[in-house]
């Protein structure tokens, strides 16, 4: 009888810990965060003494040039980096997708931009754009062009920002596409290749249409992390000049601590996480459809026979 | 098995090949070099590659590890010394915790299925969405008001745990999937209770899982700043906080501060090494197999 009772128990005594954490850890400060968006909050304060204003926050947000601006500066990023790493990680998957030696070392090199921290890769380019220090302009220097004023222009600081962010994700949309490719069945390729398709006619209507799930899921991923980054910014630019570099992770955290506004800034990571949530959802509704029309097609294959 | 054939490329492609490895580790090894020289090298218009590599950045940082009087010290500065502690202690703390719970939650949600995995993977999927910068206000508040932990290295190693469980149970449930339910069946025929088949059979089966989820989890927790610098006093901030610290000030010593960067960034690449395998499995398992 006891037995019986431990083995009834046993799945919740496994699962218990984690449900704790993550309760206390990050599902109730999301809900605290949602409470807060609403109250007039500056951190001197316990969250009980807190005026209650409503909407205050979301509808002066809206109001707000400032806000707005790193909203549009959040999303031109995000679109931007991530049109140009899908572009370029592709291409190189689809180009290096062949049978040579020391594949996997150059994986391995690839990978190691992104596993290092996000504040040394903000570093190091911090040290590359170096107006005097730094290699690009004295390469630049060496051989007779003007230096380029890279972190300290509004338009250069984006591009250089936008730089160091392909540099530290392209591999990542590359493995992915790389893994996906050598997933692809051969007889496809073959059949391609007997029917006398040329490489690009091959990449065209075969090998992308085919690679097109993982490539949208490797998509909304980077998409959804363009959203998260802040560090290699904050290093960089500290989201100057101006507000020119400013995502809005950056502006939710100089809200909390230098303007002290934490009902605000709540009400920025409101904002945020409502895009975040649309763009979550869309990725799975397509999960969902796509599995969907499989099993769809293996229905009628089958019937077919 | 026959000796694996490789196709012959033309050269252009070789020369792709190498321009790219430039590109993508040129400026670790830049960093490298940087934090090897002396501040009159890096200052100096000439090129780069000619200079005596000298470790005095290294022992400026690390002064009071040094076992030995390093004579170009005249003052040490201890914050990078400690930070590294610190850093050390919350990041290993936190993985071990992490896997531990997380090993736990996945084998329950895949063999007592009282829960369907797609509920699982969506909420995964959810709480990766979360950017810690949305955490931020939350964690600051709660942490300081209610637990009172705010300033401890406990209250940095909780939202690190929680952060990264929601990965780490979905990477290790693709892995228990595959475990046989069949030897599970036997080890309980001949006596195992609950846990001891859990630790016994599964566990050492799904190591390749684990060493994954440890590196991710590792990683997150070594590289973090945003919360850290939150959460942290002066004594339990980590390195990437001190960092960050010393770049705002007005005259950066980039010698030193290269060379705190290359330590900070030195177990992640020499994981990179090791187990590249592991992690290109974890990065690609979520998307790939969907």
């Amino acid at each position: 009888m006891q037995i019986a009772n431990a083995n009834r128990l046993t799945p919740y005594l496994f699962l218990a810990p984690a449900a704790v954490i993550m309760a206390v850890a990050l599902l109730y400060p999301i809900g605290y965060m949602i409470y807060a968006s609403f109250l007039d909050w500056n951190p001197s304060q316990r969250i009980g003494e807190a005026e209650f204003v409503g909407l205050r926050n979301y509808i002066g947000l809206l109001n707000d040039a400032a806000f707005l601006e790193s909203f549009w500066v959040t999303i031109k990023f995000a679109a931007v980096v991530v049109t140009i790493e899908m572009v370029l990680g592709v291409g190189l998957a689809l180009l290096l997708d062949r049978n040579i030696r020391g594949m996997s070392a150059l994986r391995t090199l690839f990978i190691l931009p992104m596993m290092i921290a996000p504040i040394v890769v903000g570093l190091m380019w911090r040290y590359m754009y170096h107006p005097s220090v730094g290699i690009f302009n004295k390469t630049l220097k060496s051989l007779g062009f003007d230096p380029i004023p890279w972190l300290s222009d509004g338009n250069w600081a984006f591009a250089s920002v936008v730089i160091a962010d392909v540099w530290q994700w392209t591999p990542f949309i590359f493995i992915l596409s790389l893994a996906a490719l050598q997933s692809l069945p051969q007889s496809a390729m073959e059949a391609a290749r007997i029917d006398g398709a040329t490489g690009w006619q091959q990449i065209v209507y075969i090998k992308l249409p085919l690679m097109m799930p993982v490539l949208i899921v490797t998509l909304l991923l980077r998409l959804i992390d363009a959203f998260k980054v802040l560090e290699v910014i904050l290093v960089l630019t500290n989201g100057g000049p101006g507000l020119s570099t400013e995502i809005l992770s950056l502006r939710i955290s100089r809200t909390a601590s230098e303007f002290r506004e934490l009902g605000e800034a709540a009400a920025m990571s409101n904002y945020l996480l409502i895009l975040l949530v649309i763009l979550t959802f869309a990725m799975f509704a397509y999960n969902k459809a796509v599995e969907a029309r499989t099993a769809r097609l293996r229905k009628a294959a089958e019937e077919d026979l | 098995m026959a000796a694996k054939t490789y196709d012959r490329q033309n050269p252009a492609f070789y020369a792709l090949l190498v321009a790219l490895v430039v590109m993508a580790v040129g400026p670790i090894v830049m960093m490298l070099t940087t934090s090897l020289k002396l501040n009159v090298d890096i200052m100096s218009d000439s090129s780069s590659l000619l200079f005596m590599p000298t470790l005095r950045n290294y022992e400026t940082a690390l002064c009071d590890f040094l076992w030995y009087e390093a004579d170009h010290i005249t003052f040490c500065d201890k914050t990078f010394g400690r930070a590294l502690v610190n850093s050390l202690i919350s990041a290993l703390v936190s993985t071990v915790l992490t896997l531990v719970m997380g090993c736990m939650a996945a084998y329950a949600l895949v063999r007592f299925r009282f829960m369907g995995r797609d509920t699982v993977s969506l909420s995964t999927l959810a709480m990766r969405m979360v950017p810690p910068a949305v955490l931020l206000v939350p964690v600051f508040g709660i942490w300081t008001f209610q637990f009172g932990i705010d300033g401890t290295r406990a209250g940095i190693i909780l939202v690190y745990v929680a952060m990264n469980l929601p990965f780490v149970i979905w990477i290790l449930q693709s892995f228990i999937v595959q475990v046989p339910i069949q030897l599970e069946e036997a080890a309980r025929m001949d006596g195992a209770g609950p846990f001891q088949v859990f630790f016994l059979v599964v566990l050492p089966l799904i190591k390749p899982g684990l060493a994954a989820a440890a590196i991710f989890t590792f990683r997150v927790a070594w590289n973090e700043f945003l919360l850290a610098n939150a959460l942290a006093d002066r004594n339990s901030r980590t390195v990437p906080v001190t960092i960050v610290n010393s770049i705002t000030e007005f005259d950066i010593d980039w010698g030193v501060i290269m060379a705190t960067g290359m330590l900070l960034a030195v177990p992640p690449i020499i994981f990179t090494f090791v187990a590249s395998r592991q992690i290109i499995t974890g990065m690609t398992a979520g998307a790939v197999k969907g």
